[in-house]
């Protein structure tokens, strides 16, 4: 077993954080932040012409075609600039949903423009709160026209496209709906974390195209979050790792009873303890990711434990920054709470860590 | 990246699986487990030699050591698809993980031309078995403040004191020592270390009873223990460089697999009990449990094979390397807990012939894996000083002499 990224490979990562280094400082996440714009415009367009956005898609469609041990390594770096720019809405789901499911048409159609960036996607899965089940929609397809509400949805007041599940008939399908067309009203929701905005989507006879197998939806959809989920996984490592380091240099420099804070063993151990988080969640992503580029079945359950342990490290990096920052740690200015507004961001997003934690028994339990 | 065997590693995989099948059985999935570790009869050690000698003779012995001293020079990958394999059979007690793993090599660093000859071809074929002699009764998490004492008499030194926690001292021919040569300059300065005959006339075993019932350990008293010079390893004074490089090997020790196969175990016992009615893995408090433990505990395999990774292309491994005790003890204890629980009122009882009493054993044994070879407090301290770079902890005994360091009294019951 090799379980090291290539040269190659690890070049990619080098390059991305000395980009993002330059250019997606945290001041970047801030002014998305406090503006209200929907996206660093300026970033997404370096990114896109940097040709990150088609990591994983083939150049047949117009991507670099590379491949996910790549993407992952650049979704860490986003993860840990805490980039705003709609990248996992438009690649980690939308991209992705097109290139499980869609028809050779609809491949040529979408992903060259997703990979240049021009056009933006999204993923409608969630009609409020609680936990979702496709095949409970409330969001009805009937194979031309959507009709229902989805919130919240990710990047849905930026995005032109967005794949939304779907109750149709006794199941559910997954349908491709144009956001600028008629029958499609949003609504930009107030976002716990407003660096990556969100929206209300909702349908009244919105035209829309079937994207894969009828009735295929929750099957379709479950398949794109577990690759979701690892991508965001290492979006959240990558945002733990950085967390963890500004606690790390902050405890170093201020000064208590004469002496670096850091210096504490009770804040010592604290550290450690989300450092141990935050490895457990990258072997668990290491496992995942190869999974992912070798398309082989253990990606259920690597996922939904990627998912799981990404989300306990990063709540708990971005929880113990704050605390060991005392009281500056709760100001506005201080950038402590934009890594406390993300982890709870990617902790919503594609379903609660307590759902993968059952679903991953219910995958585990199938395998014993 | 690629979790598979390549293709050399699976020839060596299915080479080691051919000799295992040839002498072992196979490991009987519905027998109940056994600390046998802890409670070796003078049989189990002979089975253990014999076997020790069987593979040293077939050259399965030592794979990671010189082939001049009976190893083959393979890396630690093939050791673990080694260990892998053999674990799938029923074996004697395991006792040469210290000595093969972590006082051979110190010989091999540290030793004399004369010494590694002497020693360590004869330790590989598991005939002569070896212990190590750290901590004391004043000193365990701080190994440095030891106090037995080795005084200069001719070409000879003087051994006394008292050591704990060696584990299998009183069935082992030969230990490896850490000393104190000299009080009077700091206590990193003092140390010399040394190998010591187990039969030499002064020292004294006595094994101490454990909280499961075990007597695995032992306190060792040197009384007037007379030791060549020759058996110095190291430099006098060197005590503690030395310490630390059989330190360095403990660390090292990478559990892959072994977490994983017992939270297997969980599920299986989730689906047996029942809860509300129904299997109590149907219910929803006892799988978000299972799932955290099964994250937790793949999570420490894939970190293991991370470091695994490293090492086998000769990279150092890498800071993660350090999370596995950390991580890894507490969590047996969890989990044993957990299993104990989900048995309700029979999690009460340890009739070691029940099927499921492995899990209470294992919550009377985690408590000892918590403390030994790195209490989680201070496997948190290796990781926030030497991983994260946090300040070391202040010390009220650095830079004096040893003996002016303040020491409480250690009250015996």
């Amino acid at each position: 077993m090799n379980l090291e990224f290539s040269e190659e490979q690890k070049f990619v990562q080098k390059a991305a954080r000395d980009y993002l280094t330059e250019h997606s400082k945290l001041e970047v996440c801030r002014k998305v932040l406090e503006s209200g714009q929907p996206y660093a415009a300026e970033l997404w367009k370096g990114v896109a012409e940097l040709g990150w956005l088609g990591t994983a898609i083939p150049e047949e469609y117009g991507g670099a075609g590379l491949g996910y041990l790549e993407l992952v390594l650049i979704a860490q770096e986003l993860g840990r600039a805490l980039a705003p720019i709609p990248f996992s809405s438009s690649i980690y789901l939308c991209a992705e949903a097109i290139l499980q499911a869609g028809s050779a048409e609809q491949k040529k159609k979408y992903l060259p423009k997703l990979a240049s960036g021009e056009l933006i996607g999204t993923f409608a899965l969630a009609e409020g709160a609680g936990d979702f089940d496709p095949n409970d929609a409330a969001t009805t397809f009937d194979g031309s026209k959507l009709n229902g509400v989805k919130l919240p949805v990710p990047d849905g007041g930026a995005a032109g496209i967005a794949v939304v599940v779907a109750k149709e008939g006794a199941g559910a399908s997954l349908a491709i709906v144009s956001l600028d067309a008629p029958g499609v009203a949003r609504t930009n929701l107030a976002a716990f974390d407003p660096s990556r905005p969100q929206a209300k989507l909702e349908f009244k006879n919105a035209a829309a195209e079937r994207l894969g197998a009828a009735g295929q939806g929750a099957k379709i959809a479950s398949a794109v979050l577990d690759r979701a989920a690892v991508l965001i996984g290492y979006e959240q490592v990558g945002g733990a790792e950085r967390a963890l380091e500004i606690t790390r240099n902050y405890t170093m420099s201020r000064f208590a009873f004469g002496r670096a804070i850091g210096s504490f063993q009770a804040l010592k151990h604290r550290m450690a303890d989300v450092f141990c988080k935050i490895q457990i969640a990258l072997s668990n992503g290491y496992y995942a990711a190869w999974a992912l580029s070798n398309g082989n079945d253990e990606l259920p359950v690597a996922a939904a434990s990627t998912r799981v342990a990404a989300c306990d490290a990063f709540t708990l990096a971005s929880e113990e920054l704050i605390q060991m920052h005392g009281g500056v740690g709760y100001t506005w200015e201080y950038d402590c709470h934009l890594f406390y507004r993300r982890a709870r961001a990617l902790a919503a997003a594609i379903g609660s860590p307590s759902e993968w934690r059952d679903a991953l028994v219910t995958r585990v339990d199938a395998t014993i | 990246m690629n979790f598979d065997d390549t293709p050399q590693e699976a020839e060596f995989r299915a080479k080691a699986r051919a000799f295992l099948d040839k002498h072992l059985k196979k490991v009987d999935p519905n027998a109940p487990g056994g600390d046998e570790f802890e409670r070796e009869t003078r049989d189990d050690i002979a089975r253990a030699k014999a076997w020790q000698a069987t593979k040293f003779d077939a050259g399965w012995a030592v794979l990671t050591w010189p082939k001049e001293y009976g190893g083959q020079a393979l890396g630690r990958l093939e050791n673990v698809i080694f260990n892998q394999e053999e674990a799938k059979y029923q074996l004697p007690p395991a006792i040469y993980g210290i000595g093969h793993g972590m006082l051979g090599p110190t010989i091999m660093a540290h030793g004399t031309q004369a010494q590694k000859d002497r020693f360590i071809k004869e330790m590989a074929r598991g005939q002569v078995i070896w212990c190590q002699l750290f901590s004391e009764p004043a000193a365990g998490s701080d190994l440095a403040g030891l106090r037995t004492t080795a005084l200069r008499d001719g070409d000879d030194w003087i051994l006394n004191g008292q050591k704990i926690w060696s584990t299998g001292a009183h069935y082992c021919d030969w230990g490896m020592i850490v000393t104190r040569h000299d009080p009077n300059v700091p206590k990193h300065d003092g140390l010399t270390y040394f190998i010591v005959d187990m039969h030499a006339p002064g020292v004294e075993c006595r094994q101490i009873k454990q909280i499961n019932g075990g007597a695995g350990f032992n306190e060792v008293f040197f009384t007037n223990v007379r030791v060549p010079d020759s058996q110095r390893l190291g430099g006098v004074g060197e005590g503690w460089k030395v310490a630390i490089t059989t330190l360095m090997n403990e660390r090292v020790s990478i559990g892959a697999g072994q977490g994983a196969g017992r939270v297997r175990d969980l599920f299986r016992l989730a689906r047996k009990v029942k809860r509300g009615g129904k299997p109590a893995i149907q219910d929803s408090a006892v799988r978000q449990k299972l799932a955290d433990y099964f994250v937790q505990s793949k999570g420490l395999q894939y970190t293991g094979y991370r470091t695994l990774s490293a090492i086998s292309r000769g990279a150092t491994p890498g800071p993660e390397g350090s999370i596995g005790k950390a991580v890894g003890a507490p969590l047996s204890q969890q989990m044993a807990s957990f299993a104990s629980e989900l048995q309700g009122a029979a999690g009460g009882l340890l009739d070691p012939a029940a099927p499921d009493a492995s899990w209470m054993e294992g919550y009377l044994a985690s408590p000892g894996i918590r403390i030994a070879g790195g209490s989680d407090e201070i496997m948190r301290n290796i990781i926030a000083e030497r991983v994260l770079g946090l300040p070391a902890e202040w010390r009220a005994d650095k830079g004096i002499p040893f003996r002016d360091v303040p020491t409480g009294t250690v009250k015996s019951k």
